[in-house]
């Protein structure tokens, strides 16, 4: 059974204290909602667990996962940048990153259809509206499996269709037994998330 | 395809589309070569005696220009925080990345310059060994270019300082580089002994460039 827990972090960013004594613990099917004001280190939090930032204190704790992969390596980070190339088309775009990520069949049309992007795709990204460039990314989701997903406010630029149809991933995405950290300022849509609440210390129910 | 095979056809597709930057290179490279007869004039014997110098200075500034982007690019739209992270080794990444950056912006100089070398009345056995020595010597120009583009690629207006950082390492190619050219061009000196440390060099930097690349890439990052 996997299972992601962090005890006792701490983050540091320019010398200022952004958030200390932080932990949280997700199990296989289950998702963790961060929440927390404007820098209360939601993204910082996201991007310790995947890898990209050293944790000043305290230490992350992957269970049952690949012991020779790395969080990061077993997971998927959706940060705030799509990391698009503008100059390359919808599906170029896709079959690199999941040529990249190690797709097993890397079969673009599909992930891309369950983005809803499936007529675009020879259209140069740079085309693409901000919430189109956010669908595209989370095709990249579904192209390669993953057991962890790592959202940084996944829904921000997404409209209602494309925000149900997330809320549908990430339900499909539990109920096979992946988890999911989120972070985000309302709610992500899915019953029975816990959630962890930065700016307080504490772990809600 | 393997994640790094990946890397390299994806750069090269961006190189060669619009505002890629791959030609940009080569017609520099054009320009400041054919700008030397006009500063000049034409006195062929002098033409013949810097020829070399002139195409690997120009190389070596062509060479220069489109490598801010190479990572600042990828830092820029997020694609750096995955690559980071991916299962493949950031070295290797690194490197893939070096060996697209030179198959679109190193190869186009050596194709173009026994074009070039004509201005400068460079006979035919002179192209020859200018071709070879450029062959040999501008994977070093982005292997250890590699290094500068991943130190800078925070900073705005990294290309700048990238030059002053890059520049200076870019020395003892240079010299050796222009050397067994100048040896090949006008003898007496042997053109074999420069051209082993240009290759020296130039394997040094392959194996140089990456590590240290991807070192400046996990420190920038934090």
């Amino acid at each position: 059974m996997m299972r992601l827990s962090a005890t006792d972090l701490a983050c540091r960013r320019g010398g200022r204290e952004v958030f200390a004594g932080v932990g949280f613990s997700v199990t296989a099917g289950e998702a963790l909602l961060i929440s927390g004001r404007n820098g209360s280190g939601k993204s910082s939090l996201l991007r310790m667990v995947v890898g990209l930032l050293r944790a000043a204190a305290g230490r992350i704790v992957l269970q049952g996962g690949d012991p020779e992969l790395t969080v990061g390596e077993q997971a998927h980070y959706l940060g705030h940048q799509d990391a698009l190339k503008p100059s390359l088309s919808v599906g170029e775009n896709l079959r690199f990153w999941a040529d990249f990520l190690g797709a097993a069949a890397p079969d673009v049309a599909a992930p891309l259809a369950a983005a809803g992007l499936d007529a675009l795709a020879d259209l140069p990204a740079a085309y693409l509206s901000a919430g189109q460039r956010r669908r595209l990314s989370i095709a990249r989701l579904i192209a390669v499996k993953r057991p962890i997903w790592l959202l940084d406010e996944p829904a921000s630029t997404l409209d209602a269709a494309g925000q149900s149809r997330l809320t549908e991933l990430m339900r499909t995405h539990i109920s096979e037994g992946g988890l999911i950290l989120a972070a985000a300022h309302g709610t992500i849509g899915l019953d029975g998330a816990s959630e962890l609440r930065l700016g307080q210390g504490e772990m809600g129910p | 395809m393997t994640p790094l095979s990946a890397i390299l056809v994806r750069d090269m597709r961006i190189a060669v589309r619009v505002g890629g930057g791959a030609l940009i290179g080569v017609l520099f490279f054009l320009v400041v070569v054919t700008l030397t007869p006009f500063a000049l004039g034409p006195d062929l014997a002098l033409l013949k005696r810097i020829g070399p110098a002139i195409l690997w200075l120009a190389a070596l500034l062509a060479s220069l220009l489109a490598l801010d982007r190479l990572f600042a690019a990828d830092h820029e739209d997020g694609s750096l925080d995955l690559l980071l992270t991916g299962r493949a080794q950031l070295e290797l990444v690194v490197a893939a990345k070096g060996v697209a950056h030179w198959l679109t912006t190193g190869l186009p100089l050596i194709v173009a310059a026994p074009l070039i070398g004509l201005l400068l009345n460079l006979d035919a056995p002179a192209e020859a060994a200018l071709v070879l020595t450029f062959l040999v010597g501008t994977p070093a120009l982005t292997f250890i270019g590699l290094i500068g583009a991943a130190l800078a690629v925070t900073l705005r207006r990294g290309g700048l300082l990238l030059a002053v950082l890059v520049l200076p390492l870019t020395v003892p190619v240079l010299i050796f580089g222009v050397a067994a050219a100048n040896a090949a061009v006008l003898g007496p000196a042997p053109f074999g002994a420069p051209f082993t440390i240009l290759c020296a060099l130039t394997l040094a930097s392959l194996v140089v460039g990456p590590f240290a690349a991807a070192a400046a890439l996990r420190q920038e990052m934090e």
